[in-house]
């Protein structure tokens, strides 16, 4: 029982993060814009959100510094594609090599320092129930709000007009612009959105899952959000079950050595791409017409005036 | 009937839209120069002019979609200046595209939200877009995604959309381009009531006859210049067409004497289960096309053209190889380029994306088809000098205008990617040629240029297969017409027995059963 319920509070933690990103990642591609620097938007915000928290003693303040730390690499990321007009991915791939040098650098002094990680909630009675008490009562605040996050991203995108629109700049910039929609601006908004889902996630792992930071310690779950959202297909309701899915092979990962498990942990590690293509391989399969990505994603445009 | 707006005379004051001097300019290039037009309520006003003669220019700077580099818009009488198309609609200035402004991948109600201003709940404007689409005659379901529609339906979300918005002023970019007759007729009803409501709609077609029906006033551009400003009654389809070439334009001319030969292309009972959800099965086709012969396939969008068309260029295969013959050798079962290879040639609807691969040059995009029988390829390598030959070829035989010797095909207009379509194809001198709607949104000069090319190419003896929604087309260069409704193919009818309504019945489904052709005979 307790081990049931301690993996479930390691999945729900490995989770966290991915679904963060991923999040933020979801809406700015469904804006158009395919910003593969998620990665190295997260590490610069666990610097920067653990320096934020350590100088000040907040956990509060830390996670706002990675937030904004997070939006200004975004904000670098749309001044060249959105702006100038740069090819997507390459700016993508080379935001994230800026952020993993940054983030050394920033971090470089906090390196061996400690912090008292994120509170968990603690409520009389229900957080002492049994197996389920600590993992729905007993989070930190973190995992609270990435699910909120998601919802409202959810209503955002199919109950508000706001919503519509920025679907619309991801389908067709040329019609988005020909109906007057400032299909850069609304981009902007977006990409930055998703680099503040990005700097938060980010700012997890220092301030909750670990209280401490090391260089590089995002270990690759930019990769994981950006395959999230593909697997999701683009949709808020599938990226939940995809980020605790890959949450708990993670954590499955690390148990599998524990217990002696014959199958090698590359392998592992490497299920949520292997889960990727094998959904993308179903949507198209079971799909007849019309496009499950945005169909303008990652294309750049320039309107005309 | 008296005319209620004859020349000079309106029941208003002032226009409702007046343009001064209006300019703009792109680098050196001045797509429109001191453009004067004026609207006035209660009038259906046409701007004619060939591809690139700045119409599309004009209607974008007074929806506010470019800012004008010069002049003055001037709107029930007073100078504005738009900031944008939301400004435009608020104003009641509304417009329907050519190249549809839809989302393929949202809901039709979604499409027509997203062009409202969203003042009211998504709930009020579905019911109104029920309620608008009704009372015009345009059926629509709010609830399907565009990418599962027709052209025509596509074209009523646009139209739907725009009246929803309750303009004073609507411009139309060549909305009969893609309709029947039937579907044209009920836009012009469409647009005559909106004209009885006291709105102005400014009109832009390649169709003269259309214009002379239905517009009160035209405006002729040319070069970015408005060569003229007349009522189309009183002019000729000829003398509009002059104004707006500037010179005469060539007649099509059939060669006389044209023989047909052996059978080219032929068609056996061929029936083809839909590839996508919402395809159209393909039921029971038949039909020989000979040597020397044209063959008219029309029909509204969408009922099975495009099925027809992959199974004929061998983007679909059929299960039985005898269903399509080509050359006399059972092709049903083979490949695109093993069926170039026995001389057959396709022209597809769709110019980029299809046609061409729009971001590749147009060298490039003549050895995509012609790799496999126009020797352009040896040993796996490409000749490019052979790929630009054919280019070069192409732009001087159909005279193709572009900016640079070997552009990306995205960067032509229609007009001239199309003659170059055509030309790629024609030039592999094809014993039967597939072309699908041949002067889709192409101005006049272009599609006599096409359609001169498709008579030559069945007098020099191939077999010539024409899909096309235009009836005028199909009645200028088919020696034969059937017509497709949901996947069945009519029996061809000789050009000259094809009246319109015979057609137009096909078209909308009605048999010409043994009472009709009784009907048809007896008369």
């Amino acid at each position: 029982m307790a081990l049931v319920e301690a993996i479930i509070l390691a999945v729900l933690a490995a989770s966290t993060p991915l679904l963060i990103a991923a999040t933020g990642e979801l809406v700015a591609e469904r804006s158009g814009v395919l910003n593969l620097g998620v990665e190295g938007m997260m590490i610069v915000g666990a610097a920067c959100g653990f320096a934020g928290a350590w100088l000040t003693g907040s956990i509060f303040i830390g996670a706002l510094f990675g937030i904004v730390a997070g939006m200004l690499m975004s904000l670098v990321f749309a001044l060249m594609t959105l702006g100038l007009a740069v090819n997507q991915v390459a700016t993508g791939l080379a935001l994230t090599i800026l952020g993993i040098g940054l983030s050394g650098l920033i971090g470089a002094g906090f390196v061996g320092e400690r912090i008292t990680p994120a509170a968990h909630l603690a409520i009389p009675v229900l957080t002492d129930i049994p197996l389920i008490g600590r993992v729905l009562f007993g989070e930190d605040g973190f995992v609270y709000f990435s699910i909120a996050l998601i919802v409202g991203v959810w209503w955002f995108l199919y109950r508000t007009r706001a919503g519509l629109i920025l679907r619309a700049c991801g389908d067709n910039h040329v019609s988005a612009h020909a109906l007057g929609y400032p299909v850069l601006r609304i981009r902007t908004f977006a990409v930055m959105f998703g680099g503040a889902c990005a700097g938060l996630a980010g700012a997890y792992l220092p301030l909750a899952y670990t209280p401490f930071f090391i260089p590089g310690m995002t270990a690759g779950r930019g990769w994981i959000a950006l395959a999230l959202v593909v697997f999701s297909s683009w949709r808020p309701g599938r990226l939940v079950v995809g980020a605790y899915l890959f949450g708990a092979v993670t954590i499955l990962q690390l148990h599998a050595q524990g217990w002696g498990v014959g199958i090698p942990s590359q392998f592992m590690s490497a299920l949520p791409y292997l889960a990727t293509v094998i959904v993308l391989v179903l949507i198209s399969r079971a799909r007849t017409g019309g496009s499950t990505a945005p169909a303008a994603l990652g294309t750049v445009f320039v309107p005309d005036r | 009937m008296l005319d209620p707006t004859p020349d000079g005379q309106h029941s208003d004051k002032s226009p409702l839209l007046r343009t001064i001097g209006l300019s703009k300019r792109y680098g050196d290039f001045l797509a429109n120069d001191c453009i004067d037009i004026d609207i006035w309520p209660r009038e259906i006003h046409a701007l004619l002019g060939e591809n690139g003669a700045g119409k599309s220019t004009l209607v974008k700077a007074i929806y506010g979609l470019i800012q004008p580099s010069a002049g003055e818009i001037h709107w029930q009488g007073e100078r504005i200046v738009l900031s944008g198309p939301s400004e435009a609609r608020r104003r009641g200035i509304g417009m329907v595209f050519q190249h549809f402004s839809l989302f393929d991948n949202l809901t039709v109600a979604e499409n027509v939200a997203l062009g409202l201003d969203g003042k009211e709940s998504f709930k009020d404007m579905s019911a109104r877009l029920e309620q608008v689409s009704k009372t015009y005659g345009l059926p629509l379901d709010p609830r399907r995604e565009v990418w599962q529609l027709s052209v025509g339906e596509r074209q009523r979300i646009e139209i739907v959309r725009a009246l929803m918005q309750d303009p004073k002023f609507l411009i139309l970019d060549e909305p009969t381009a893609v309709l029947t007759p039937q579907e044209a007729d009920q836009l012009f009803i469409v647009l005559e009531r909106l004209k009885a409501e006291g709105r102005a709609i400014l009109y832009i077609s390649h169709k003269l006859e259309e214009v002379k029906r239905l517009c009160d006033t035209a405006t002729i551009l040319r070069g970015g210049k408005k060569v003229e400003t007349c009522n189309p009654r009183r002019e000729t389809a000829g003398s509009l067409a002059r104004m707006m070439v500037g010179g005469e334009v060539k007649e099509v001319k059939a060669v006389s004497g044209r023989k047909t030969t052996v059978p080219r292309l032929v068609v056996n009972d061929l029936s083809l289960a839909p590839a996508e959800a919402h395809g159209v099965r393909l039921e029971h086709i038949s039909f020989e096309l000979k040597g020397g012969e044209i063959l008219g396939i029309a029909g509204v969008a969408g009922n099975g053209q495009d099925e027809l068309f992959a199974a004929l260029s061998g983007e679909r295969l059929a299960k039985d190889p005898g269903t399509v013959v080509i050359e006399g050798i059972a092709a049903g079962h083979l490949s695109i380029t093993q069926r170039r290879k026995l001389g057959a040639a396709f022209v597809p609807e769709e110019r980029l994306g299809h046609g061409t691969a729009p971001r590749m040059r147009l060298s490039e995009n003549a050895l995509l088809t012609g790799h496999a029988a126009s020797g352009m390829v040896h040993r796996g390598f490409i000749d490019t000098a052979a790929t630009l030959r054919t280019v070069d070829r192409a732009t001087e035989t159909f005279d193709v205008r572009k900016a640079k010797r070997d552009p990306e095909a995205a960067s032509l207009s229609g007009g001239n990617l199309q003659k170059f379509i055509v030309g790629r194809e024609i030039l592999r001198n094809p014993a039967v040629l597939v072309v699908s709607q041949p002067t889709w949104g192409v101005d006049a000069g272009a599609a006599a240029v096409i359609r001169q090319a498709l008579l030559d190419l069945a007098a020099a003896g191939a077999a010539v297969l024409v899909t096309s929604q235009d009836l005028d087309e199909l009645a200028e260069i088919a020696d034969r017409i059937a017509v497709m409704f949901h996947g069945k193919l009519s029996a061809p009818l000789s050009a000259s027995e094809a009246s319109r309504e015979k057609l137009g019945l096909l078209m909308g489904g009605s048999s010409l059963e043994p009472k009709e052709v009784a009907h048809a005979a007896g008369a």
